[in-house]
């Protein structure tokens, strides 16, 4: 039971995109190890940026 | 077992639309269209998805995605198909799904529940999926790219003027739904007003005091628009700030305007960001209240199968059945801007290739369940209110008295005491001519929730569906305007470089205020119009929707023509025609009908012809002139809009021509899939 409600909570959070911070540092680290990453706000701001730069929302 | 299992689903689902379809008389109940659209849903997902995914699309499970592919950590990133599901459906679903099949209910339950339910089966699920999938192997081009690349600059020119349009008409049409919703209604004013400065709220919230600890932030932003749905009595309530926010619709059409540009300009973190978190949860947690009170209650339907209006004379709208009911419906059934959406960010995530067919498919379904739901809380109306509230006062007369003589007189009994104390419930002090299906739809809700969690509170399940309807069509406006500026910014940047930099303020003010004054016109001078402007708007934005999802289909169709599949083209190629067959004639009668409720031009000349007697009220007088331009301007939209989906037909006719006759055409751009070979988007 409390396996399936921690899966659930992990589920609800990547699809609100609570944890996209979390999932940016762990690519980040794996990825660009060497370069410093950007702080949460920064993070944050970039990323709402890039997502109102398409087309997001229909009718 | 299994093929046990699908024949009595099979066997449902038939008795179940034979049911809605034979039942005459009596109202049926709800949970016969449930049982029907649910049984009809799984069987083209199980069979007919299944099909077109491997023998048309041929699905390749071993195939690496872009996603895994170009892994970066923002665009690409592969994700797990239940996630971005959420997300395409998130993204695909807006008003429009709502509006469009309480507007057609004005013809009964019957013919829009069998497009939502057809359309979506054999069109707009299988256009989703298909662009979804192409799009995957292109490493995630856009529509308006696909075009170009497989057919020509042709297709690309139009599905960037169609997505242009479609947007200024669509923004118009949804400003116009949420200034009839608040037109001298303190309560929903304040409470729609109140949504602004909540998400202001929430986005200083997630950017300074908890950066992007969304769950948190959408937590307090709910619980706040709650909140002002219940301060939002209280107000209209006030002898001060009742009379404050109980506004004409004018100037709730300059505030939408003015609200609309400010938006479009503000950092996307301080407005749009937040009041979407707060929009998709609560568009995601009440299409779930409203089918569990669906199913709960499952209610009897009022509206009879059928009305006399399938015959063009409609309050509602002016047109027949046939072109009308599908260029009402729309969304439900086939959104062209879905493929707007599945060519865009969704493909950019897709972990496996097989995904395409929950993803694309099923979120389509997912939509036209909406769509279903809308249809149903419309028809569960007294068909009498439904039509007092959704005609406009130049069709049924601007007193309450007029309005339901005329009704009454048509055959569906309503009297104006009823009117009354159905606006004392809900908290209003009229319904009458609150035309563009929002507060129809929000009657129903109300009705639907009361019943199943509690009566007394209709008023202020009213406003909760009024406020949710808003919030997301307000969202929609500023994602829309901003999609708008972009686009221009990049056509301006071709005539002069520093207009097309995205964040060089001057461009970015002059953009959008080119953009706002687009979609600002047709506001205003659809909240001038006395039959509403809801009934000219929305066919216009209905012709539009369909003509990108011509040209979707036509990108579709030229691939699949292309690779030598001419044995399987009419899996896009059917919906193709039905669509073109569709809109030309959708576009014909607007522009040439002689019956002034339904074509343009003849309603025009008779404006200006009565203007010319003086035979006009001096209102009516005083905006005559605004509003025979604005029906000129119309005709004209609607032939430019079918044009460009008869030259993209042309040039997909021209590229099928040449495949067949063994001549050269633009090579493939599908990318190479192999881990190895870094394809470049």
């Amino acid at each position: 039971m409390k396996h399936h409600l921690t899966v659930l909570w992990k589920f609800v959070r990547q699809l609100a995109a609570d944890d996209a911070y979390e999932r940016y540092l762990a690519h980040h680290y794996q990825s660009h190890g060497n370069v410093p990453a950007l702080d949460r706000r920064a993070f944050y701001l970039r990323e709402q940026q890039r997502k109102w730069s398409d087309i997001k929302r229909c009718c | 077992m299994s093929k046990l299992l699908w024949f009595l689903v099979a066997v449902i689902a038939a008795f179940a639309v034979g049911g809605i379809a034979l039942q005459r008389g009596e109202g049926i109940n709800a949970m016969w269209i449930v049982v029907a659209a649910v049984c009809i849903y799984a069987l083209g997902y199980r069979f007919y998805s299944a099909w077109v995914a491997a023998r048309v699309l041929t699905v390749d499970a071993t195939r690496v995605t872009p996603a895994v592919r170009l892994n970066d950590g923002r665009d690409f990133v592969p994700t797990h198909r239940w996630i971005v599901f959420g997300h395409h459906f998130a993204a695909i679903a807006g008003p429009g799904p709502l509006i469009g099949p309480t507007l057609a209910a004005q013809f009964g339950y019957l013919p829009g529940t069998l497009w939502i339910l057809i359309g979506a089966v054999f069109g707009g699920c299988v256009q989703d999926m298909t662009i979804l999938f192409l799009s995957t192997r292109r490493n995630g081009r856009s529509l308006g790219q696909m075009a170009r690349d497989e057919l020509g600059p042709v297709g690309g020119y139009a599905a960037m003027l169609g997505t242009l349009v479609i947007m200024i008409i669509l923004i118009a049409v949804l400003g116009l739904v949420v200034v009839n919703a608040m037109k001298n209604s303190p309560w929903a004013t304040s409470t729609v007003f109140a949504t602004i400065p909540i998400a202001v709220l929430i986005g200083l919230y997630l950017r300074n005091i908890r950066p992007g600890r969304v769950l948190e932030g959408s937590v307090i932003g709910i619980a706040l628009l709650l909140l002002s749905v219940g301060g939002g009595g209280w107000v209209s309530s006030h002898p001060v700030l009742g009379i404050w926010f109980d506004l004409e619709a004018r100037s709730l059409a300059w505030f939408v305007i003015l609200y609309g540009f400010v938006a479009a300009v503000l950092p996307v973190w301080l407005l749009l960001a937040p009041r979407d978190y707060l929009s998709t949860f609560l568009k995601l947690g009440t299409v779930v209240l409203l089918a569990l009170a669906v199913i709960l209650m499952h209610p009897q339907l009022k509206m009879p199968a059928l009305t006399q209006f399938i015959d063009g004379t409609g309050p509602v709208f002016g047109g027949s059945l046939f072109p009308f009911v599908f260029i009402t419906i729309a969304c439900g059934a086939i959104s062209g801007f879905h493929a707007l959406v599945s060519s865009g960010t969704t493909p950019k995530l897709i972990m496996h290739e097989p995904d395409v067919r929950l993803i694309g498919y099923g979120s389509m379904m997912l939509e036209s369940g909406v769509a279903i739901m809308a249809m149903i809380a419309a028809a569960l109306l007294d068909p009498g209110v439904y039509f007092a509230i959704n005609s406009g006062p130049g069709v049924v007369g601007a007193t309450l008295d007029a309005a339901v003589t005329t009704i009454s007189g048509w055959g569906f009994p309503v009297t104006a005491a009823q009117m009354q104390s159905l606006a004392q419930q809900m908290g209003e002090s009229t319904l009458l001519a609150r035309t563009g299906g929002a507060p129809s739809l929000a009657v129903g809700m109300a009705s639907i929730f009361a019943t199943a969690f509690g009566q007394g509170l209709l008023a202020v399940w009213y406003h909760f569906a009024i406020m949710f309807e808003a919030v997301f069509i307000l969202t929609t406006l500023d994602a829309g305007t901003r999609v708008g500026r972009f686009m221009l910014q990049d056509v301006l940047g071709h005539v002069w470089k520093p207009m097309g930099q995205t964040s060089w303020y001057p461009s970015v003010l002059i953009s959008s205020a080119l953009i706002v004054a687009g979609w600002g016109y047709f506001l205003y001078i659809g909240v001038v119009d006395p039959n509403g402007g809801i009934n000219i708007l929305w066919p216009l934005f209905g012709i539009a929707n369909q003509l990108l999802a011509g040209i979707a289909l036509c990108v579709a169709t030229g691939i699949l023509i292309k690779q030598g599949k001419f044995r399987f083209a009419w899996v896009t190629a059917a919906p193709l025609a039905w669509l073109t067959v569709v809109t030309t004639t959708a576009t014909w009668e607007k522009v040439a009908s002689p019956d002034t409720r339904v074509g343009f031009l003849a309603a025009a000349d008779k404006m200006a012809a009565r203007l010319a007697e003086g035979s006009l009220s001096p209102e009516q007088a005083a905006v005559a002139p605004q509003l025979i331009f604005n029906q000129r301007l119309d005709a004209a939209l609607a032939l430019l809009l079918t044009a460009v989906l008869w030259v993209v037909i042309a040039d997909t006719a021209r590229v099928t021509w040449r495949v067949m006759h063994g001549k050269p055409v633009l090579p493939s751009s599908e990318a190479v899939g192999a881990p190895s070979m870094e394809a470049h988007g």
